[in-house]
């Protein structure tokens, strides 16, 4: 335990060492809240400043900017360090050291996140805080249930990364791994709009998709449109199904490592 | 003597998937793809004893690697067994882990964004070192190795010859009874390779740890190794002394003489079992079979062509050794 509590504590630290990364990433994501957040204020004027599809201007905006405030925290895409790690074959020193290799990269997430969570998730909250009218927590449960529920949306985003990550062990280039799986993830999270914006069976689709639980429910906690059990509840039973599908292929991709480069 | 590492018939088979040449290939490679089974260890058997230090060469791709990846636990092997400090790699990998130090030269254990003492502190929870016996390891090896001057630098930062040395330190923090050492030395300059082998030496001297090691540089295993296991295209050509090695292949020497006046010589040499190398001056070089003739006899033999000021005799190199290996 001792051992994964520093893991997460490095990594925690490491994330103070990119200041200019940092400040350029909480611009990128504050230029894309503001363009999203106006495109759907223009869209519900249109509509009479009404409810769409059950969510008021209001509620549609505060999602947009929390979406962009967690997409670092939960870190949806653009994590390759395991692919990469098979790839260079780095993985072989990982692999030798007597510790359990998924609880490794998974106690190094977390500490990175609760870092994103400071250094990206609040400011970028604040700056659309600054420039449009975002709602509060439903109350303090939902605030205490939302803080939970980005814990738990963290472990499912790790473990959909994980994932996609291992297949670096069948396939030598993650790009159309990557790829896809971007395109996926935007369509299925409720990262874009509410999934309530979606045809009906594309919604049923994506309530049965693990994507949602990470962006979709925090926010419906937040906002009080869900019950806080029932999104916590959905995300734990996402956790425990892919922490089993991450070990089940990470053990079949140890037996046919291919170490490359000798 | 207790075994330490014992390998039965251990091979390795790999698929390989081949790319046909020209713009059709490449097509074609996109519906139908081509494999060929590579053969990189073909049933190696050995036995290291606890405390040897074991020198396991062969030209690049003839499976040293691989052989160590099997006895790590990081690959499986195709067929055959093993036994590690009394476990099997491949099935009780992070059992073994915890007894056994690894050292790829050709990349770092280290995390690469860490200050390196960071990278030790984190490997002492990583195998759980009471932080007494952490204390004294690495006090050690900070001053065999000499870290000091570069504890702080994060480990991207620090030359070939410093991270070596600090891998070197990471590998052994734990008391691993085995380590494994892949090409411990390679692009070192003389004073880092050198730092570097004593440093083994006495670890093993010391501790008795039972040393595993690959390299091209036969310096490596003058100053290391008894015993060499040699392999070549994945079979084990050669396991034995290093000096009956020699014995058994090496059976020529070199004497090299220098007489007061250049001597004139004449066939009488051949004859005798002796054939002359080159002349120069006063200086004469001869080889000889060391099963026919022994050094006096030589040298009696060449006083007849003039009174000889020195004489010195040549053994032949590692290098030559194993090449005749190699070839055979």
């Amino acid at each position: 335990m001792r051992l994964y509590l520093e893991l997460a504590r490095t990594s925690f630290q490491q994330q103070f060492a990119y200041r200019a990364a940092t400040l350029a990433g909480l611009f990128t994501n504050s230029i894309f809240g503001v363009m999203i957040a106006s495109i759907f204020i223009a869209f519900y004027r249109s509509q009479g400043n009404d409810t769409v599809a059950s969510w008021t201007p209001d509620q549609t905006v505060t999602l947009i900017w929390i979406n962009q405030s967690l997409l670092m925290t939960v870190f949806i895409w653009g994590w390759w360090e395991v692919t990469r790690s098979i790839q260079s074959g780095a993985i072989v020193s990982e692999l030798l050291k007597p510790f359990d290799y998924f609880s490794y990269w998974l106690s190094r997430d977390l500490g990175r996140a609760v870092a994103h969570f400071l250094l990206r998730g609040i400011p970028t909250f604040t700056v659309g805080a600054i420039f449009f009218d975002l709602l509060r927590p439903a109350g303090v449960a939902a605030a205490f249930g939302f803080l939970g529920s980005v814990t738990l949306a963290v472990m499912i985003s790790f473990c959909l990364r994980f994932l996609s990550n291992l297949a670096g062990f069948w396939v030598l280039d993650h790009r159309g791994v990557s790829m896809m799986y971007v395109a996926i993830f935007n369509f299925f999270s409720g990262m874009l709009a509410p999934l309530d914006f979606l045809p009906d069976t594309v919604q049923t689709i994506a309530r049965f998709l693990p994507f949602q639980a990470v962006l979709m429910v925090p926010n419906e906690i937040y906002l009080g449109r869900m019950p806080i059990w029932q999104g916590l509840g959905v995300q734990a039973i996402w956790i425990v199904l892919l922490t089993l599908l991450v070990k089940r292929i990470l053990r079949a991709g140890e037996q046919k490592l291919v170490v490359q480069g000798g | 003597m207790t075994t330490q590492i014992q390998a039965r018939d251990l091979s390795k088979r790999f698929e390989r998937h081949t790319r046909r040449a020209g713009m059709v290939g490449a097509m074609r490679g996109l519906f139908d793809r081509a494999s060929e089974t590579v053969t990189a260890v073909d049933a190696v058997s050995f036995d290291v004893a606890r405390g040897e230090i074991v020198g396991y060469i062969g030209p690049n791709g003839a499976g040293k690697s691989t052989t160590i990846k099997m006895l790590t636990g990081v690959l499986t092997p195709s067929s055959g067994e093993a036994t590690v400090a009394g476990f099997t790699p491949w099935s009780e990998r992070r059992k073994l882990a915890q007894q056994i130090g690894v050292v790829f030269g050709q990349r770092t254990q280290l995390w690469w964004d860490l200050p390196l003492i960071e990278s030790l502190e984190l490997l002492q929870h990583v195998y759980r070192v009471p932080e007494q016996r952490f204390r004294e390891n690495f006090t050690m090896a900070a001053e065999l190795l000499e870290l000091g001057s570069f504890l702080n630098t994060p480990v991207r930062q620090l030359s070939l010859g410093q991270r070596m040395r600090g891998d070197l330190a990471a590998a052994l923090l734990h008391d691993p009874q085995v380590l494994y050492l892949d090409e411990p030395t390679i692009g070192l300059d003389l004073v880092a390779k050198t730092n570097i082998r004593e440093f083994l030496a006495h670890l093993n001297r010391e501790a008795g740890v039972t040393i595993l090691l690959t390299t091209h540089d036969l310096a490596d295993i003058e100053r290391l190794c008894k015993r060499i296991i040699v392999i070549d295209h994945g079979h084990i050509v050669h396991d034995g002394d290093l000096a009956r090695l020699r014995d058994k292949i090496a059976t020529e020497r070199t004497m090299t003489v220098d007489f007061d006046d250049p001597p004139t010589l004449d066939d009488q040499l051949e004859t005798r079992g002796m054939r002359l190398l080159d002349q120069t001056g006063q200086r004469v070089r001869v080889a000889f079979e060391r099963s026919r003739l022994t050094a006096p006899d030589v040298l009696t033999a060449l006083t007849e062509y003039g009174s000889i000021r020195d004489m010195s005799i040549e053994e032949p190199s590692i290098e030559s050794i194993i090449q005749h290996i190699y070839k055979a």
